[in-house]
C-alpha cells in the first residue's frame, strides 16, 4: 500500500530527468500511471465489501508513537478509486488539452505528487502522517493553481489557497496532538475504541473545534469558501480533479472518517447541520450571478461539499447512505461538467456563458456529455443522481427536529443546483449557435472521451445502483458508523411526500432556467455587496499586516549600520540594566585582584587615548590607524594576562580589520564631517553607559564564588584524552569540535555571502524584466 | 598603487617565510599557543601582503585558483576527520583518533590534525575572499 502511495511522488521525481519524453505525443502514456493504479485497488473491492478492513503498518517515529500506519476501509476505498479513476481521466485529458504545453513535465509532475498525497491522505490510520499528507495535498494544489506563473491573479489565488488550506492544516495538526494527548495514540483506529471516553473529555470540545476548522477550510464551507472561486484560475484539468472529484472532499472525508469518533453529540451535528446548510444554500445562490462557466461550476461544487457536511451533520443511518451516493454522484456530474468546460474553453476560447450556444452542432458527444451531466445534477431519473436526491430528502424528512427548516433549505439548494447544472451543461449546448463559433472544431477522441464516460458512468450506475450497492456503498456507511444490513439501493422509491417534493424541484429548477438568463447585469449586482464578502475583508486585513509589517522594517532597518548598532546596544542596555538595577552588589575584593604594575597603566593609557583620537579625528584613515592601536594595546593586556592564544588571534585579526578598513575607506573623500554634534553626544552617552555595565558586569562575575569545575576537568582531561597540552587549542578541535565545524561553516557562509554581494549583482537585462514584473503587478493590485 | 622598491622585493621573500611560519603555529597548536585559527590568518596576511606589494593580479596568479575554492576543501576535511570515526570504528561523530606511534617532526598524530587543518584552510579562505572581493571592487 506504501507502494502505491509512492507510486506519484516517484513518477514526479523521474519526470524531472524523462520529462523530455513525456512533453511529446508520449504524453498520453503518463495516464498509465493513475490507471494501474485504479486497477490495484479494483482487487480490494471484493474483501472489503465483505466487511474485511486491510491494515498496514511501517515504523517511521515510534518513539513518538508516529508510524506509516494505512487503512483501507469503505471510505478509504472509495475515496482511492476516486483519485485514480478520476485522475487517470485528467491526466488522458490533459495531453491533449495542453498538447505541446512548454511545461507540460511540470504539470504532470505536479499533478502526480498531488495523486500521491491525496491518496495518503485517505489511506493514513496515524493522524501525524495524516497531517503530513493533508499538507502535501495543499502545497501540490498550490503549484498547480499558479501553473500559469506569469499571471499575477493565478499566482494570487495560489497564494490565497495556499493560505487557507495551509491555517486549515495548522487546526488538524493541533486536533492531532490534543486528541492524541486525550487518547494517548495518534492511530485513528483506537481511537475509534475509546470514542466514549474522548467524547466525555473535558477537551472534547476544542478537539472537535480544531477538526472542523481543518475540515471548513479544506472544503470551503462559508466562511472559507473563497479560496474556491479564485483557484479557477487553474487550468481547467486541475479545477476539475482538485476542486471537484478529491482535494476538496477532504475535508468531507476527514468529517466523515472522525464522525465515529467524535459524532453523536450535539455540539457536532448541530455545528455541521447549521455551516454545512448555509453553506450550500448561499453559495447555490451565488451561481446564479456567475457568467462564467467555471464560477457557476465552483458555487454549485461549495453548495455540493455544503450538502455533505450538512448530511454529515444529520448523522442518521440514511445521511450517511445519502452522503456515500451522492459523493459518487457530484464526483462523476461535476467532473463531466469541469471537462465539458475545459473542452468549450479549449475550441472556442471563451467562459462567458452569455455567448454561449448550440454548441451540439458541432460537438454532439460532448453536447451529451454536458446534457447527461446536467440530468444527474438536477436529479432527473434515470440518473444515480435521481438517487442521491432522493436518499437526500429523505434523510432530511427523518430528521430529529426542525424538519420543515431543514426540508425547505435542502429543496432550495437542489432547485438552484439544477438552475446552476442546466446552464452549465445544457446552455451551451443548444439553441442558436452565435456567428463567433461558427469556425469552432470538434475536440479530439481523447477530449471528448472522458467526459463523456463519466457522465455515462452517471446513467448506468442510475439505472442499475446494485452496481455499487454492496461494492462502494454499503463499506462506507459501514466506516462512518452505521449499520449497513439493511441498505437497499433503487431508483423507483414508491409515490410518496419525497418523490412529489422531487416533482417540485425539477419543475420549479427548470422554470428558473427559463426565467433566469445569466447576464452581466446580475453579476454587476452582487458585486455590489462585495465590501461584506470574507474575502475582501481577510484582503483588507492582509493589506494593513503587509502595512504594519513594512512600517517595522523600515524603521528598524533601515539599512545603516550604525542604525543597527545603537538598536542592538540600546536593546542590551535596558534588558542587561533592568536586570542588574537591584541584584548588583558593587563589592569588590581588592585583595583578590593583582597588583597594577607600571606595563599595565603605560598600555591603558595608550589604549585611552587612541580611543580618543578615533573619535575626534577628521580623517578617516588617522581613524582606522588609532582603532588598530587600541586593537594592539588590547593585545598586550591579554600577553600580560598570559593569555598568548589570544593575544596572537586578536593580533592577526586586527591587522586584518585595519586592512579591510583602509580598503573600504580608500576611496572614500579623504575629509567629512562624519556626524553633527547631537548625534555624536547621543552615541557617546550610549556607549558609555553600555560600557559601564559591561564593566559593572564583569566585576559583578568576579565577585561570584568561581566555579572552577569545567575550566579543572578540561585541565586534567586535555592531555589523557586527547593528547594536546594546549588546552585551548584541545576545547576548540577535539571537545568542542563540533561548534568549530559549525563556526566555519558560519565563515564560509558570511565569505560566500560577501562574494555574493559584491560579484554576482544582477545583470542590467534581469533587472530591467524584474522590474517590469513587478510594475505590472503592481498595476494590476490598482486596478483591483 | 605606488610601492617601494623595499616592501616589493622583501614581500617575495616574506611569502614564503610567513607562509612557512603559519604552517610552525597550525603544527604546535596542539602542545603550544597557535592553531588552525591563527594559522590561517596568519597565512592569509602572507598573500595580502604580497598583493599590496605587487598588485592583486599578481598574487592570484600566484594562487592558480580563487581562494574561494579554500572554503569547501577545509570543510570538507574539517568533516571528514569528524566522520572517520563513525565510518572506520563506528564510533561517535568527532571522536579523537589517533596513531600509536609519533611520527618524526609532527609528534602524535589524530584527526584532531585534521581537523585543524580544515580550520586553517576555512580561515584562509575566508579572509582572502572577502578581503580580495572588497579590495576588487572598492
Amino acid at each position: 500500500m506504501l507502494t502505491a502511495i509512492l507510486t506519484g511522488f516517484l513518477f514526479s521525481i523521474l519526470l524531472i530527468f524523462a520529462g523530455r519524453f513525456i512533453k511529446g505525443k508520449l504524453s498520453i502514456l503518463a495516464s498509465l500511471v493513475p490507471l494501474g493504479l485504479f486497477v490495484y485497488f479494483t482487487q480490494f473491492i471484493s474483501s472489503i465489501s465483505n466487511g474485511e478492513i486491510i491494515m498496514r503498518s511501517y515504523e517511521w517515529i515510534p518513539s513518538f508513537g508516529v508510524d506509516l500506519g494505512f487503512k483501507l476501509d469503505g471510505l478509504s476505498l472509495l475515496f482511492s478509486l476516486m483519485i485514480t479513476g478520476i485522475g487517470f481521466l485528467v491526466f488522458a485529458y490533459t495531453s491533449s488539452y495542453l498538447k505541446g504545453h512548454e511545461y507540460l513535465d511540470r504539470f504532470y509532475g505536479y499533478l502526480g505528487s498531488f495523486m500521491g498525497a491525496m491518496l495518503g491522505l485517505v489511506l493514513s490510520d496515524n493522524m501525524i502522517t495524516l497531517f503530513v499528507f493533508w499538507e502535501l495535498t495543499s502545497i501540490s494544489s498550490f503549484f498547480l493553481i499558479g501553473f500559469n506563473n506569469t499571471n499575477p491573479a493565478s499566482r494570487k489565488s495560489a497564494l490565497t489557497a495556499l493560505g487557507i488550506t495551509g491555517i486549515g492544516g495548522l487546526f488538524l495538526l493541533a486536533g492531532a496532538l490534543l486528541l492524541n494527548n486525550i487518547a494517548g495514540t495518534y492511530s485513528i483506529s483506537e481511537m475509534l475504541t475509546m470514542s466514549e471516553a474522548i467524547r466525555g473529555n473535558e477537551f472534547y470540545f476544542l478537539a472537535v473545534l480544531l477538526i472542523f476548522g481543518a475540515a471548513f477550510t479544506k472544503s470551503a464551507q462559508f466562511p472559507f469558501h473563497f479560496w474556491l472561486p479564485g483557484a479557477m484560475k487553474a487550468p481547467t484539468p486541475v479545477s476539475t480533479y482538485l476542486h471537484s472529484a478529491t482535494m476538496v472532499k477532504a475535508g468531507i472525508y476527514l468529517l466523515m472518517r472522525f464522525t465515529p469518533v467524535l459524532g453523536g453529540e450535539q455540539i457536532w451535528n448541530t455545528t455541521l447541520i447549521i455551516v454545512g446548510g448555509f453553506t450550500m444554500l448561499y453559495s447555490a445562490f451565488h451561481t446564479i450571478f456567475r457568467t462564467d462557466l467555471k464560477g457557476v461550476l465552483a458555487y454549485s461544487t461549495i453548495s455540493a461539499l455544503g450538502i455533505l457536511v450538512f448530511l454529515t451533520g444529520l448523522g442518521t443511518q440514511e445521511a450517511f447512505l445519502a452522503a456515500a451516493v451522492f459523493i459518487i454522484v457530484h464526483a462523476l456530474y461535476k467532473a463531466t461538467l469541469f471537462l465539458v468546460t475545459g473542452i468549450i474553453d479549449h475550441q472556442t476560447h471563451t467562459r462567458d456563458i452569455t455567448r454561449l450556444s448550440g454548441l451540439n452542432k458541432i460537438m454532439l458527444p460532448v453536447g451529451i456529455a454536458g446534457i447527461l451531466a446536467a440530468i444527474s445534477s438536477a436529479g432527473i431519473p434515470p440518473t444515480l443522481g435521481f438517487v442521491g436526491k432522493e436518499l437526500t430528502y429523505e434523510a432530511s424528512y427523518h430528521s430529529e427536529s426542525l424538519v420543515i427548516f431543514l426540508m425547505i433549505a435542502i429543496v432550495l439548494t437542489k432547485i438552484l443546483l439544477l438552475y446552476a447544472g442546466f446552464v452549465a451543461g445544457i446552455k451551451p449546448f443548444t439553441g442558436k449557435l452565435p456567428e463567433e463559433h461558427s469556425n469552432v472544431k470538434m475536440p479530439g477522441f481523447i477530449m471528448w472521451a472522458p467526459p463523456l464516460l463519466l457522465a455515462i458512468l452517471g446513467v448506468i450506475f442510475g439505472v442499475a445502483p446494485f452496481i455499487i450497492e454492496s461494492a462502494l456503498i454499503k463499506p462506507v456507511v459501514t466506516s462512518m458508523g452505521g449499520d449497513a444490513s439493511e441498505i437497499h439501493l433503487a431508483l423507483w422509491h414508491g409515490f410518496n411526500l419525497v418523490f412529489i417534493l422531487s416533482l417540485i424541484t425539477i419543475g420549479v429548477g427548470t422554470a428558473l432556467y427559463f426565467i433566469i438568463k445569466p447576464s452581466k447585469k446580475l453579476e454587476e449586482g452582487i458585486a455590489k455587496f462585495d465590501f461584506i464578502a470574507p474575502e475582501n475583508i481577510l484582503e483588507k486585513f492582509n493589506k494593513l499586516f503587509i502595512m504594519i509589517s513594512n512600517f517595522w522594517t523600515n524603521f528598524f532597518q533601515n539599512g545603516y549600520l550604525r542604525n543597527y548598532i545603537s538598536i542592538i546596544i540600546l536593546f542590551l542596555v535596558v534588558l542587561v540594566g533592568y536586570i542588574m538595577v537591584g541584584n548588583t552588589r558593587f563589592a569588590i575584593d581588592y585583595n583578590s585582584l593583582s597588583k597594577i604594575t607600571v606595563y599595565e597603566i603605560t598600555t591603558t593609557l595608550i589604549l585611552i587615548a587612541g580611543i580618543f583620537y578615533t573619535v575626534f579625528t577628521q580623517s578617516r584613515l588617522a581613524a582606522v590607524a588609532a582603532m588598530g592601536v587600541v586593537g594592539l594595546s588590547i593585545c598586550l593586556i591579554f600577553v600580560f594576562y598570559s593569555a598568548p592564544d589570544l593575544a596572537m588571534t586578536q593580533f592577526s585579526i586586527d591587522t586584518l580589520t585595519v586592512i579591510l578598513f583602509v580598503l573600504v575607506l580608500y576611496k572614500l573623500p579623504k575629509y567629512l564631517k562624519l556626524s553633527d554634534y547631537k548625534t555624536r553626544l547621543r552615541d557617546g552617552i550610549l556607549s558609555t553607559i553600555f560600557g559601564l555595565i559591561i564593566t559593572t558586569l564583569a566585576l559583578e562575575v568576579l565577585s561570584e564564588p568561581v566555579s572552577k569545575e569545567v575550566g579543572d576537568f578540561y585541565a586534567a582531561n586535555s592531555y589523557i584524552e586527547a593528547h594536546g597540552k594546549n588546552v585551548v587549542n584541545v576545547i576548540l578541535v577535539d571537545f568542542r569540535g563540533a561548534d568549530t565545524l559549525i563556526e566555519i561553516s558560519v565563515l564560509s557562509i558570511a565569505a560566500v555571502g560577501v562574494f555574493g554581494l559584491m560579484k554576482l549583482r544582477l545583470k542590467m537585462k534581469d533587472r530591467r524584466r524584474y522590474a517590469d514584473t513587478r510594475l505590472s503587478e503592481e498595476n494590476e493590485n490598482k486596478k483591483q | 598603487m605606488r610601492t617601494t622598491i623595499i616592501l616589493k622585493t622583501a614581500s617575495n621573500y616574506l611569502l614564503p617565510v610567513l607562509l612557512v611560519f603559519s604552517i610552525f603555529i597550525l603544527l604546535r597548536g596542539h602542545y603550544l599557543p597557535g592553531g588552525g585559527f591563527v594559522g590561517g590568518l596568519i597565512a592569509s596576511i602572507a598573500f595580502i601582503l604580497h598583493s599590496f606589494a605587487n598588485g592583486l593580479d599578481k598574487t592570484k596568479e600566484l594562487l592558480i585558483l580563487h581562494p574561494g575554492f579554500l572554503l569547501p576543501v577545509g570543510l570538507a576535511i574539517a568533516f571528514l576527520s569528524g566522520l572517520a570515526p563513525v565510518v572506520l570504528y563506528d564510533l561517535p561523530f568527532m571522536t579523537g583518533l589517533w596513531s600509536h606511534d609519533p611520527i618524526a617532526i609532527l609528534g602524535s598524530v589524530g584527526s584532531a590534525l585534521f581537523f585543524d587543518i580544515g580550520v586553517y584552510l576555512v580561515v584562509n579562505g575566508v579572509t582572502l575572499t572577502i578581503i580580495f572581493t572588497i579590495s576588487e571592487s572598492a
